[in-house]
């Protein structure tokens, strides 16, 4: 079951033996007032299938994190239906979900002074035996012990157990949070722009990482990326979003192409072959290029990463 | 348990103090049982009035044995007045502290105190508009002050935890300011109800309010214990959701927590012991945040360990601080808040201004 070439892209029509099916999916917000706004997310349909890598992608404001806490069953969509290996989502309580899919947040902001260990035994809640007696003391079985211990090892943090998280660099505090999904034993990893805030090497480790879950654990993974290369260097399918509604899905060579690009993102950016994966590579233009390409007045390429940039640092 | 489980290896991680281990919380526990022990008994044995050990150790013999024939009257001091007392200044501190865990733990803020937040002096309001109503003096009608206190506690709660909602976690400052403000108002009403109250009502009603423990009777003493032990019985059976919890209520809801009906559950529990405890002395601040965070230092983060060794610690701090409250202006008493709040004012400033990194 292991897709890992774009021939895969077209199966998306077979529905059966899909981990997640998404059938004219509508989400919107309410206001604190309880009406009801724009709709967030619109009319989506597709699926994502056993042991494969699917991005989504999509200019700030598409949805793209919305969706994933669609996905995860975080909030009731308001149309449509998600199945998970063929039940429907809102059938299964949230232990079973937990048991099957496990979330990785975008930041993980910890005010207490937990260690990377307890943190990543966290992930093992689903799967508790507590018992009235015990108060919850001593609850964690060697079965417990060892998954957390092969989690810590696969992400790579076995020598930072007995650190507290807090104290660990952004690329760390990352693989924690993977490991404490790895814990969980899911099947399907929903991942919200891992690589988000990261030097050049950690983005490496967590996409390598990433790459090597999917392979090892035959993992399905879905990540939410605003970096096209990322996007396009390792995922076997790209999901484009754009203001709700779902542009294009299917292989890297498919979407990640300058028109699709232009139509997503309103802006030309230069498309050539990585020349190692010969996977398309997005590169900005230079300003001035682009906005008279373009012809717009102040339509500045690298303002959209700066502009997210500054969102998440408030 | 088959063999083949007793033979695992445990990984290195497992026992170094990475996880918390049913060893280490025994070890912990149990040193505190002792040191609560002994600082109990030293409580009981200082006072105004001196009573020697053996007279001492003869009244404790006269309680081992249910006998309360021929008691002198140092042994009536001991047994009427400074063993309750130091009992209820014990349970007082316990519940304070496991309050102010659990809201810490809830409101994802290590700052948090049920004093500082307002959510006292809701209780203290809704005891005070009880008083104003005559719903009997102190142990009277015992279940309706502490019921009123709840009510008044859970309504205080409520309007922090919206206004910490508003952005999935208020940062710290914001929420102190809303603790601030919310105290202001509150404490306003409660001045409207001692002003209207007859003067020699309202002087006990300001002495109640400055946080004071009185010896109460055994019977009413045994009914606040027992409503102490189930409130906190039910907290620890949560404590394993309160460490979910501090991830972020996206991720417990994502690890299988029923985040809605949790939280209700808590702020419930946390208001009703808020409000049983400030029925019976007031508004004692600040051991709701000293205590947890001293603890946190010493134990980790896991409220499996945190809470409970925080009741210990928050009950032998009281008792401490009670026995300073009503010795060292001898014999004159200060209410027990005034002590408390020397101590854990400066400590909650430190905090404020030197640890901000870790905090925010």
């Amino acid at each position: 079951m292991n897709a890992g070439t774009t021939a895969t892209a077209a199966s998306c029509l077979i529905s059966q033996g899909s981990a997640l099916q998404i059938e004219d999916l509508s989400f919107r917000y309410r206001t604190s007032e309880g009406q009801e706004r724009m709709w967030t997310l619109e009319n989506l349909s597709f699926c994502v299938n056993f042991g494969e890598i699917l991005g989504i992608v999509g200019p700030n404001g598409s949805g793209k994190s919305t969706l994933l806490k669609v996905l995860a069953g975080l909030l009731p969509p308001a149309r449509g239906d998600i199945r998970l290996g063929g039940l429907l989502l809102g059938k299964r309580t949230q232990t079973e979900i937990a048991r099957l899919m496990a979330v990785v947040p975008q930041e993980y902001a910890q005010v207490f002074p937990f260690t990377v260990a307890e943190t990543v035994m966290m992930g093992r809640f689903p799967h508790r035996t507590s018992h009235w007696w015990n108060l919850g003391i001593g609850d964690e079985t060697a079965e417990d012990l060892d998954c957390v211990q092969v989690a810590m090892v696969e992400a790579d943090v076995l020598s930072l157990a007995t650190r507290l998280v807090s104290d660990l660099s952004g690329g760390e505090r990352q693989r924690v949070m993977i490991a404490r999904a790895l814990a969980q034993e899911p099947k399907i990893l929903l991942l919200d722009e891992p690589t988000a805030f990261l030097d050049v090497n950690h983005q490496l480790d967590i996409c390598s990482l990433i790459a090597r879950l999917r392979s090892e654990r035959r993992l399905t993974v879905v990540l939410v990326s605003h970096d096209l290369n990322v996007a396009s260097q390792y995922c076997d399918r790209v999901a484009m979003l754009k203001e709700g509604k779902l542009c294009r899905i299917g292989s890297p060579a498919d979407t990640i192409r300058p028109d699709v690009l232009r139509l997503v993102y309103d802006c030309d950016v230069i498309v050539d072959a990585h020349p190692q994966t010969g996977r398309p590579r997005v590169t900005m233009p230079i300003s001035q290029t682009a906005t008279l390409a373009a012809g717009r007045r102040s339509m500045y390429p690298t303002s959209r990463s700066e502009s997210k940039a500054m969102r998440h640092s408030e | 348990m088959t063999s083949t489980m007793m033979s695992h290896r445990v990984p290195a991680w497992a026992n170094s103090g990475a996880v918390l281990t049913l060893h280490r919380w025994a070890t912990v526990i149990g040193s505190l049982l002792g040191a609560s022990i002994g600082v109990f008994l030293l409580c009981v044995h200082f006072g105004p009035t001196y009573v020697d050990v053996r007279t001492g150790v003869s009244a404790m013999a006269h309680v081992l044995r249910f006998d309360s024939t021929g008691l002198d009257t140092s042994e009536t001091i001991m047994l009427q007045i400074r063993l309750p007392r130091v009992l209820m200044g014990f349970c007082v501190g316990a519940g304070l502290a496991a309050v102010g865990v659990t809201l810490q733990a809830l409101l994802r803020n290590p700052l948090a105190d049920p004093y500082v937040l307002g959510v006292s002096s809701g209780s203290a309001l809704g005891v005070s508009m009880g008083l104003l109503l005559g719903v009997g003096a102190a142990f009277a009608l015992l279940p309706a002050l502490p019921l009123f206190g709840f009510a008044g506690g859970l309504f205080a709660l409520l309007l922090i935890y919206r206004l910490a909602q508003s952005k999935g976690r208020l940062p710290i400052h914001s929420l102190l300011l809303a603790g601030v403000i919310l105290n202001a108002i509150l404490t306003a009403f409660i001045m409207f109800i001692t002003s209207i109250m007859e003067p020699n009502r309202s002087a006990g009603l300001m002495a109640w309010l400055m946080g004071s423990l009185t010896a109460p009777s055994y019977p009413a003493l045994a009914v606040f214990v027992l409503y102490l032990v189930a409130a906190l019985v039910m907290l620890m059976r949560n404590a394993h959701l309160l460490n979910v919890l501090t991830l972020g209520e996206e991720t417990a809801r994502s690890l299988g927590v029923e985040t809605e009906g949790v939280k209700k559950q808590l702020f419930g529990l946390t208001a009703l012991l808020t409000g049983a405890i400030v029925s019976v002395s007031g508004m004692i601040g600040f051991v709701g945040m000293v205590v947890p965070h001293a603890v946190r230092f010493m134990v980790g983060s896991d409220h499996r360990l945190l809470l409970p060794a925080s009741l210990l610690v928050g009950g032998m701090f009281l008792a401490v601080a009670d026995t300073i409250a009503r010795t060292i202006m001898a014999p004159a008493e200060i209410p027990v808040g005034i002590v408390t709040a020397l101590a854990g004012g400066p400590f909650f400033l430190y905090l404020l201004l030197w640890r901000k990194d870790r905090m925010l």
